[in-house]
């Protein structure tokens, strides 16, 4: 059966999340076209703000498309449609048959008729374009405006702080957000907004934008005032993008929008229009969630041999949160007590800045809406109350007391929640797809978010996502305890701040203080990261020598039979040949195995344990240290050799990886902390697979963080960019202290990145914008490990009582006679059992 | 009968031949050493803990690790569980039960223990406990 053609036209979120499930189910029976009018594939749209911070906002990549067989051409705008010959022609004149056509057009930015609108430093908000041109306009100018208060204009607002103007709002309506918000929630966002430095215009209608005299442009308000700016940024609204639907002659709504019926079906049989162009029951939708449900409807008509069994279209709920300016914002169902006889209750604080509104039924048994400003950890509850129409266990006021609202009361709303109530709207995840994948082992929010998806879309479900997961997991009896292990009650970083703030230095006080026993295999090494972390003593001296595990107990990596692998340091991977030849003469002397590692140094394998002070007492004579290869700490930093040498380079990578690895070396961690740094974006040093990436641009560095590669391996995120080499290393410092500081025991950062709350979004608050107030602490700690760094090894070397353990046996010479070995291309190698049969 | 021998008290092992191995202080509290006991290898632990009242006692195993295939285990990690103390192999973590040698994980595993005994700051090993005679 040759494969039906799919056109779909738009390569929005919306169309993209359509492809998606096309190709992800039914690739066998469609082939895909698609066209995008701008010059990349799919992005983020709703994170657009981001941009600025350097986030990629993409959400598919030419290869990705590739491998899923789907033809794409971007910069491509789609003219128009013949439909009896059922073929579309493109601006380039392309002209591509096909079998279904799809219309994801989005929408344009609705630009009022006011004089004056069409002139250069004047833009709107839409897409990465439009950003670009208002950071090129930004460049030469101080002030700038948004016209429009309501969500995008403030989002827009946002970006234009951002790029460093003194930022105003105009809006029309008498409030912020006047879709959304009341009259009280309005003016306390406005408060919280003007407190960030943004001065918030209402009841202006602009007349028109003339020459100013301090800035480029003045406007014109009906009451008589006016304003001067440099910037305009127009976020008045959007209207549905149906010219292509329009000079096709398909059914539009009376005010635009192609109107489509419940299986997102357009006038004619053979066209689907799905997302913020498409009109249904006389509604336009301008939010991700039910642009995501059509593109899934729409799949399931296409696909469905029953139409009559596809899913269906029923509208969606508009409610929403986000976070405007850094103010939370939420306004859920019936936020302005439409319905009739609907009662209203409010909170405010106007000390902390919190705003809660309930609207509920006349009989007080129903929540219908709510609004929710400065504070929205409500959100999901009162989400799921309204959208499953469930009734209130208790008087409404109580919703908005959360102090009287004793524990156990959150858990059993969970519990409350029908099975059929879909928690992640993005990607339409119900609470009985968690449950059950909870009950398949998905123990944690990472794992949850990997084999549902919810939570991986706007996040705002992942708080009630982590209640449904807890209590599922009580209800499997799967204990959600978080203590390190038998002999303590509390988590690894509640144990590490009772250690800094007591100021512990030994297990046996760490045990008085909070423990039981005499500690495990777990608690043990633990503690003794943490000590190290901390305090940075020598890991063999007295009191810390009993927690060290396997590799850090003897300064050596122990291989499968017993021996020790040695890696001294090779800091950025540079090595002069003096040093190689001395590592290649200790090699010989000592009959090992040499193996140049994955971290650009060289591991000697087959030293026994006695072997190993007098190898490294001629390592450290000419001038070697310890590579810290046994330790959970930093490990190598990979470097290319950068601009010094390369054609390509941009920047001194091989210098800055040195620096790093020099200040770094032997800082202990939870689990291992790998590093490299790339002169250049062609990323030879594979900087995006490790824990922190570095890598060069024209104007300094680009940091990334949580990438890992082995058995799970991720791309590590985009922190930030463009930083000086002060900022980059400051930046390094706070986020490897707090990840010391937070993470679980043998957590490496990808997955203490995906368990943080709120992400990396998080992160960068917390270390670009001091929020939780620790980074001075921070960075005095880090500064501590580096001052007090010492070479295990020449320690160990200058201490009789620490070397008296490197013997095989305590009363002889002797090695073990155990050892055995073969050779193999000129080298040894541990015998196989047989082997050594043979060879004793 | 049972192989637990402290310092304090040889219990009924005095009538047999000790052999002295090495100054109590040379082994670091709550880590081993491997003893060459007549050819044979001897993994010997110095305990010493609140919980064992703050007195040394001394215990001692054979150092093979049977799952390994090496003689590892006098550098293995002392874990405790409710009061018992084992051996965890620096290799593949197996633990094995100071006073008895069964394996932790693998009930069909058990390695030799010897008597162990503290005698004028000296630590001293005698026979091999036959490990049919262990009472678990």
């Amino acid at each position: 059966m040759s494969k039906q053609r799919i056109v779909v036209v738009g390569n929005g979120m919306v169309g993209h999340h359509f492809i998606d499930q096309l190709t992800n189910n039914h690739s066998d029976q469609f082939q895909v076209v698609t066209f995008a009018e701008e010059k990349q594939l799919a992005y983020d749209r709703v994170m657009l703000t981001s941009y600025f911070s350097g986030n990629d906002l993409s959400l598919t990549t030419p290869e990705a498309y590739d491998e899923k067989g789907v033809e794409y051409h971007i910069n491509e705008k789609v003219t128009g449609i013949n439909r009896q010959e059922k073929t579309i022609v493109t601006e380039s004149g392309k002209e591509v048959a096909y079998d279904k056509l799809v219309l994801s057009t989005g929408s344009i930015p609705f630009v009022p008729p006011v004089p004056g609108k069409e002139q250069e430093d004047i833009h709107v908000y839409r897409t990465i374009d439009d950003l670009d041109d208002i950071a090129f306009s930004a460049k030469s100018s101080k002030v700038g405006v948004v016209i429009g208060g309501g969500l995008l204009g403030l989002e827009a607002a946002n970006a234009i702080k951002q790029l460093g103007l003194e930022t105003h709002v105009v809006e029309f309506a008498p409030r912020l957000m006047a879709v959304q918000l009341d009259q009280e929630g309005g003016d306390l966002l406005r408060n919280k907004i003007s407190e960030l430095g943004v001065t918030v215009h209402t009841e202006k209608n602009t007349q028109e934008i003339v020459q100013g005299e301090n800035c480029r442009y003045r406007m014109n308000f009906a009451d008589g005032t006016f304003l001067e700016t440099d910037v305009i940024v127009f976020s008045a609204g959007i209207r549905p993008q149906d010219h292509l639907a329009r000079v096709s002659d398909l059914s539009l709504g009376e005010r635009g929008g192609i109107a489509i019926d419940d299986h997102c079906v357009t006038s004619d049989p053979d066209i689907y229009a799905i997302g913020e162009c498409a009109l249904w029951d006389n509604k336009i939708f301008g939010l991700i969630a039910p642009g995501y449900a059509m593109a899934k409807v729409a799949v399931s008509h296409l696909t469905s041999q029953e139409k009559s069994e596809a899913k269906t279209f029923k509208g969606a709920d508009m409610s929403t949160k986000l976070k405007l300016l850094g103010v939370d914002v939420a306004s859920i169902g019936d936020a302005h007590a439409q319905t009739p006889d609907a009662q209203c209750f409010s909170f405010v604080d106007s000390a902390a800045g919190i705003y809660k509104k309930v609207v509920v039924s006349s009989d007080g048994k129903k929540l219908l809406g709510a609004v929710l400003v400065g504070e929205t950890s409500d959100y999901g509850q009162w989400l799921q109350l309204v959208v499953n129409d469930m009734a209130l266990t208790r008087p409404a006021e109580y919703l908005l007391l959360p102090e009287l609202d004793d524990e156990g009361a959150s858990e059993s709303g969970v519990d409350a929640l029908p099975c059929s109530a879909q928690i992640c709207s993005c990607y339409d995840v119900t609470k009985e797809t968690i449950s059950k994948a909870v009950a398949d082992g998905a123990h944690d929010i990472a794992a949850l978010k990997s084999c549902t998806q919810a939570g991986t879309g706007c996040g705002g479900c992942v708080p009630l996502l982590t209640q449904i997961q807890n209590s599922e997991l009580a209800k499997l009896g799967v204990s959600i305890d978080d203590s390190l292990c038998r002999h303590f009650a509390y988590s690894r970083s509640e144990l590490f701040d009772i250690i800094r703030v007591k100021n512990i230095r030994t297990f046996d006080a760490l045990i008085a203080e909070c423990g039981s026993g005499d500690g495990c295999e777990v608690c043990k090494p633990a503690a003794a990261s943490m000590f190290a972390s901390l305090w940075n003593e020598h890991v063999l001296d007295e009191e810390l020598v009993s927690l060290q595990d396997t590799n850090d107990n003897f300064l050596a990596n122990m291989q499968k039979d017993g021996t020790y692998s040695i890696v001294p340091r090779v800091p950025g991977g540079e090595i002069t040949p003096e040093q190689l030849i001395a590592i290649g003469e200790i090699a010989k002397e000592y009959k090992l195995y040499t193996k140049i590692t994955g971290g650009q140094r060289i591991d000697l394998f087959g030293a026994q344990l006695a072997q190993l002070p007098v190898i490294w007492k001629k390592m450290v004579d000419v001038g070697l240290e310890t590579g810290h290869a046994y330790g959970k700490s930093l490990r190598t930093v990979k470097s290319c050799v950068g601009s010094t040498w390369c054609r390509y380079g941009v920047q001194d990578s091989a210098a800055m990886a040195i620096l790093v690895e020099q200040r770094y070396r032997g800082v202990r961690s939870p689990h291992k902390v790998k590093m490299a740094v790339s002169g250049c974006a062609r990323e030879c040093a594979e900087a995006q697979s490790k824990d922190f990436g570095v890598i060069a641009t024209d104007k300094g560095w680009n940091l990334y963080v949580g990438g890992n590669g082995g058995m799970r391996p991720r791309h590590a995120d985009l922190f930030a960019s463009d930083l000086d080499d002060a900022t980059l290393i400051r930046y390094i410092d706070i986020i490897f202290m707090f990840y010391v500081r937070t993470a679980q025991r043998l957590q490496r950062t990808s997955v203490w990145l995906e368990n943080l709350e709120g992400g990396l979004a998080y992160l960068q608050d917390v270390v670009i914008n001091d929020k939780l107030s620790i980074n001075d602490e921070l960075l005095l700690q880090m500064e501590h490990l580096v001052d007090t760094y010492q070479c295990e090894w020449k320690a160990t070397l200058d201490d009789p009582q620490k070397l008296k353990r490197f013997n095989h046996f305590i009363n002889s010479d002797k090695l073990d006679d155990n050892v055995i070995f073969t050779t193999v291309r000129d080298q040894i190698q541990p015998a196989s059992k047989a082997e050594e049969a043979e060879l004793v | 009968m049972t192989t637990e021998t402290t310092a304090l008290s040889d219990g009924d092992m005095s009538g047999k031949d000790w052999v002295a191995i090495c100054q109590l202080s040379d082994i670091a509290k709550n880590t081993g050493v491997c003893a060459d006991f007549n050819g044979e290898q001897v993994a010997i632990f110095h305990l010493f803990s609140k919980t064992l009242g703050e007195q040394s006692e001394v215990k001692a195993v054979g150092n093979y690790d049977p799952f390994g295939k090496a003689n590892v285990l006098s550098r293995g990690l002392i874990t405790e569980k409710e009061k018992n103390y084992h051996i965890a192999s620096p290799l593949l973590k197996q633990e094995f039960c100071l006073a008895t040698g069964q394996c932790l994980q693998d009930e069909s595993v058990v390695i030799p223990t010897y008597n162990a005994r503290v005698k004028d700051n000296m630590v001293e090993l005698c026979a091999k406990t036959a490990a049919t005679a262990v009472e678990v």
